[in-house]
């Protein structure tokens, strides 16, 4: 049962999201390369999507995959589903979080998780970036000409978001003009 | 999204004041989920029980469902055009440039000792190499956690947790 699946996948998502919504990246990522649910451009391109509108980026993925596997349901199930911890926790723990947040114990777990989830979303955002140029290398097995004009456009997104903060959105909107200009 | 969210509940609607919201982001932040999303949830169930907390939290997530729905309703067809899968393919670019800045800021803000530094670089290889869940990753960092900073003689100090915020 297709629902079922994306109740509890997404659930788990949700639940180990943490530290803010790129946590989510590889948590989804995993899934992607499991089940097949979508191939890793249109990842990418939820990715884009979900940068570009508002709204965190766990929810539009889970909302963009939830369609694309079962439809307007899917796409409810997945995104009821990825904030269901959520709201579990607050419901059953709000009284005694408050308290323990200081702790020497919450604050030892975190100091654990929080590097971990650094290096995981450094390996999702190396199969984006593998997602996003790998195709030109894999095609037919040989080898296409390396296409500059996406590693310019990557480069420069970098450094205008790394060096001078940027706003993401204009980036990608830029990047989609130039896309038009040059492909 | 955090400033909206404290411009309609401090500023416009009164429910919690300036220092209620700011405790509600730190609490929110160290919570699985978006930051958003809990801290509406927090409010909604602080100002009208657990019926407050489900509809705000219906309330926070209705526009992201409604808008990519109608995006990834359109979106098949819309790829067919070349204009639209020639700007795609422009901001694909884009996106591996964002991620990988929003990688090595996280990176730089979690991994500020050597221990953090070791324990990103082994999940990294782990992620990268093996076909463990992530969620099992996440899992032992946590615990690694507990045993080097809560447990073990001379254990390392922590800074203030407000220190290490992303």
């Amino acid at each position: 049962m297709i629902y079922l699946e994306l109740l509890f996948k997404f659930f788990r998502i949700g639940l180990f999201t943490i530290g803010g919504g790129y946590a989510m990246l590889p948590l989804m990522q995993h899934e992607i390369e499991i089940n097949n649910w979508i191939t890793s451009q249109e990842f990418v391109d939820i990715i884009a999507i979900a940068e570009m509108t508002p709204g965190p980026i766990a929810i539009n993925a889970a909302t963009f995959i939830g369609y694309r596997v079962g439809g307007v349901l899917g796409s409810v199930v997945a995104t009821t589903a990825v904030v269901l911890p959520s709201l579990l926790i607050i419901l059953l723990l709000s009284r005694i979080l408050a308290r323990y947040q200081e702790h020497a114990f919450v604050r030892s777990l975190f100091a654990g998780i929080r590097p971990v989830v650094a290096g995981l979303i450094i390996s999702a955002a190396w199969f984006i970036i593998a997602a996003v140029f790998a195709p030109a290398l894999s095609e037919n097995g040989a080898a296409l000409p390396v296409d500059y004009a996406s590693i310019g456009i990557a480069a420069l997104a970098f450094l205008l978001v790394a060096k001078y903060r940027f706003d993401p959105v204009k980036i990608i909107i830029m990047a989609g003009i130039a896309g038009m200009v040059i492909f | 999204m955090l400033p909206m969210i404290e411009k309609e509940v401090v500023e416009r609607r009164g429910w919690a004041s300036a220092e209620e919201i700011m405790d509600i982001f730190a609490l929110s932040q160290s919570l699985p989920g978006a930051i958003a999303i809990n801290s509406s949830i927090f409010l909604g169930y602080r100002l009208a029980g657990v019926t407050g907390a489900v509809v705000a939290a219906a309330g926070v997530v209705m526009p992201s469902l409604l808008i990519i729905l109608g995006i990834a309703v359109f979106f098949t067809s819309l790829k067919e055009n070349r204009a639209v899968s020639a700007a795609f393919t422009g901001i694909r670019a884009a996106v591996a440039g964002l991620i990988a800045a929003a990688a090595l800021r996280i990176t730089r803000a979690s991994c500020r000792s050597w221990i953090a530094f070791a324990l990103a670089l082994l999940s990294l290889l782990i992620n990268l190499f093996t076909d463990i869940h992530a969620v099992w990753v996440i899992l032992c960092g946590g615990l690694i956690g507990i045993v080097i900073h809560y447990y073990l003689p001379g254990r390392v100090k922590l800074r203030k947790s407000g220190d290490e915020k992303p």
